[in-house]
């Protein structure tokens, strides 16, 4: 009798829904999947040993092209290890704008995940809803930092500067008529925070379109319910966090659990799911989108009443000012030696996390007292994410696989490092 | 004069240019069809679509139609290279072939054959065997995965599609596309077959969109799962063959909506006495009516796309099976009741 044997498939790395540089060996009966073999490290870059040989403050660029749909929340899980190590204290409005920009990441990530996830599924429409509105999104990273993507924003002991006042304005073109222009730039005319409030107002009814095509659509539910499912047991153990875990229908999330920032001073609310399915993890992202909306809309109340300074005045971290540094030879030396040796941070180790979009992100620092990181480890939630692929997909078919990577909201620059 | 008259005259010159009179606007419909199709779905989606060569992008499927002819078709490691030709000449030929019996006006049709119904059922049939070749041939793990769902899926909507027609044959009596189109007439739109065959119509056309393997029964080339499906291995004017095939089978599949269903090129102000239309030319049948009516369906098409998730592909089977055959068979028994009360305007003794 001739063996029989599985039927293995490659899928990817490159592969249109492999989200990146993802290699499943797939093994397969028919069209159903008996094993998944993910292979990741096609997209390492040595992040934490980079890290050991560049001060401190140097690395935060690399934090950003860890996640890079999540940038700042990345950086933000760094800056709060430094600044446990160091002691420092982070003014008030700074922890107000990390906050906010902490939410608009997760609605960056998660319009992110859900155009992704339904272009997966074969709703291509919904990709492009969803970069209309990360456009604003970015708008507001690049006002704030200069950059799109890779913002380099928080440093340890606050944020880089305040919120501009101003919005960078569309220009008249070949391509584009005065009219247009003028079109564009209507919600521009303000502040940063006027800019994104506006966002926030609109943002709501966006949120009710996704939902229109998707969450009663036949074909979604179809594609969806049911499909890799993790009871709240298994996913603890797991080690699923953010929506995987909360899909499973356990309330755990590290800004109420363990409030850092000023979380505790905002209201919201954690949404979570019953069954554990890929339906109930969309439900959860989504409501966890309007969360955020909320979030957002509570900061921009709060830092428009209330100026200051958005850095530490601890010396340590902070360079001094501008004008000091004409005059005062010692602040020139200072911001000399900060911006080339960095700071000596004390020996100690530490450990902080954030709830980033996709989980819990922490960092951990092993700190000999020089100026670089002894020894940097990042835990990164897709980590363990995809370890549990080859249990959710089994005994699915070769479609549902690429819903589970999509649920899985997978991002390779975090989980190769 | 009277010479270019005498040789139209041959027979087979006279074939000959009839099958050119179709086949190239056939091509060319299918040409901008492809350029519809990114337009219509690019603002649905919020974005302009191809828009840069020539005025508007009109002359975009020139340059797509070119850059295929002129590259280079690579033909995989141990594939079977007689095959992998065969397979995209099958797929085109069928999908050409079938058009020889569509009728675009009372006159208008290449082939008068009694049984053109049955006939186009078979070549559409038959385009499948391009499907399987092509995947066996491309030996790719991802073309036999889309081979395989492609040929359950389509045998298993034919069957769908069959019952569908039975239906519009128990009422016309006829298998000739021509006939079906006449016997609509005479009671404008209330004549036309889709009152009392409404659920066969849904499920006409809703199979014909899974035959055609378009969205959201794309399985076969779904390409976030299997990448392009069968045809991930061609490139060139191989590849432009089988899309070609596509779009030829997704406008028949359309204009036999618009035939059996909608009264091809019956106007629908036949019968509208009030509007004083006499004898004008709308009131009168033409072929801009079977091309107005074809449209929508060719719309429908994108707008499907541009809206739905992808099925899997057990619930496209079971959606075939379990819900379609069935329905159409009660519908046949309603249509068998509807005959017997002889159900005006539709049901008459000839």
């Amino acid at each position: 009798m001739a063996e029989i044997r599985n039927y293995t498939l490659n899928f990817g790395p490159q592969h249109p829904a492999a989200h990146g540089v993802l290699r499943l060996i797939l093994e397969l009966d028919g069209e159903v999947v008996q094993r998944a073999d993910p292979h990741i490290g096609l997209l390492h870059r040595g992040t934490e040993k980079l890290a050991e040989q560049r001060t401190y403050n140097q690395s935060i660029g690399y934090m950003d092209r860890l996640d890079y749909v999540s940038m700042m929340c990345n950086e933000h899980a760094y800056c709060m290890t430094i600044e446990k190590l160091l002691g420092v204290e982070v003014p008030e409005r700074a922890q107000y704008i990390r906050v906010m920009f902490d939410e608009v990441t997760r609605i960056l990530n998660h319009l992110m995940w859900l155009g992704t996830h339904a272009l997966d599924v074969g709703a291509m429409t919904m990709f492009l809803y969803c970069f209309r509105e990360r456009e604003d999104l970015m708008d507001a990273y690049e006002a704030v930092s200069g950059a799109r993507m890779h913002a380099s924003y928080y440093r340890p002991g606050g944020v880089y500067r305040d919120l501009p006042d101003s919005m960078p304005q569309y220009e008249e073109s070949q391509w584009h008529t005065r009219a247009q222009v003028e079109e564009n730039n209507k919600n521009r005319q303000g502040s940063l925070l006027d800019f994104l409030h506006d966002f926030t107002e609109r943002f709501d009814t966006y949120v009710d379109e996704y939902e229109q095509l998707l969450t009663n659509n036949r074909i979604w539910k179809q594609r969806l319910v049911d499909i890799g499912v993790v009871d709240a047991e298994r996913a603890k153990q797991l080690g699923f966090t953010g929506p995987m875990l909360r899909g499973s229908g356990i309330a755990w999330d590290l800004r109420k659990s363990q409030p850092y920032e000023v979380y505790d001073k905002l209201e919201f609310d954690i949404p979570i799911g019953t069954n554990g399915d890929c339906y109930d993890r969309y439900l959860v992202r989504v409501e966890e989108m309007r969360q955020s909306n909320r979030l957002i809309k509570q900061c921009i109340s709060w830092l428009r009443d209330n100026p200051g300074p958005v850095m530490s005045d601890d010396p340590k971290v902070a360079a001094p000012h501008r004008e000091e540094m004409k005059e005062d030879m010692e602040s020139l030396i200072h911001h000399f030696k900060l911006f080339t040796e960095g700071y000596p941070v004390p020996e100690g180790q530490a450990y902080c996390a954030v709830e980033h979009p996709k989980g819990e992100f922490g960092t951990y620092i092993i700190s000999d007292g020089a100026n670089k990181p002894f020894r940097l480890k990042i835990r990164a939630p897709g980590f363990a994410h995809i370890s549990a692929m080859d249990e959710m997909v089994a005994g699915h078919m070769i479609a549902d696989v690429v819903t589970v990577i999509g649920t899985m909201d997978i991002v390779f620059g975090e989980i190769d490092r | 004069m009277e010479l270019i008259l005498s040789i139209y005259e041959i027979p087979l010159i006279n074939a000959l240019v009839k099958i050119v009179m179709i086949l190239v606007p056939l091509l060319l419909t299918v040409a901008y069809f492809t350029y519809f199709e990114r337009k219509v779905i690019g603002y649905m989606q919020i974005r302009i679509g191809p828009n840069r060569v020539g005025p508007r992008g009109w002359l975009q499927p020139i340059a797509d139609a070119m850059k295929l002819m002129f590259k280079e078709i690579i033909f995989p490691q141990n594939a079977s290279k007689t095959l992998f030709i065969i397979a995209p000449i099958i797929s085109i030929a069928t999908a050409l072939a079938a058009w020889a019996v569509v009728p675009f006006g009372a006159e208008l049709v290449l082939a008068e054959i009694n049984v053109s119904l049955i006939y186009i059922l078979a070549m559409t049939s038959i385009g499948v065997y391009g499907v399987i070749i092509a995947g066996w041939a491309s030996n790719s793990k991802y073309a036999i995965i889309s081979t395989l769902r492609s040929a359950a899926q389509i045998v298993s909507y034919e069957i769908a599609m069959g019952f569908a027609l039975v239906g519009v044959i128990m009422i016309s009596h006829s298998l000739n596309i021509g006939d079906i189109v006449k016997m609509q007439s005479g009671s404008g739109v209330w004549g036309w077959y889709v009152w009392p065959l409404l659920p066969l119509f849904v499920i006409y056309f809703i199979s014909g969109v899974a035959e055609t393997n378009r969205a959201p029964f794309d399985v076969a080339e779904g390409e976030s799962e299997i990448v392009a499906g069968f045809h991930v291995e061609y490139s060139g004017i191989l590849f432009a063959l089988f899309f070609l095939a596509e779009y030829a089978n997704m406008i028949l599949i359309a204009v036999l909506a618009a035939l059996l269903f909608l009264g091809g090129w019956l106007s629908p102000f036949e019968q509208v006495e009030f509007l004083n239309l006499g004898a004008s030319f709308l009131a009168g049948p033409s072929i801009i009516w079977l091309f107005a009516k074809t449209i929508i369906f060719m719309f429908l098409y994108l707008w499907f796309r541009a809206t739905f998730p992808r099925y899997r592909y057990d619930q496209i089977m079971r959606l075939g099976w379990k819900v379609f055959i069935p329905i159409t068979i009660v519908w046949i028994y309603v249509v068998g009741i509807m005959y017997y009360m002889e159900l005006s305007p539709w049901f008459v003794r000839v």
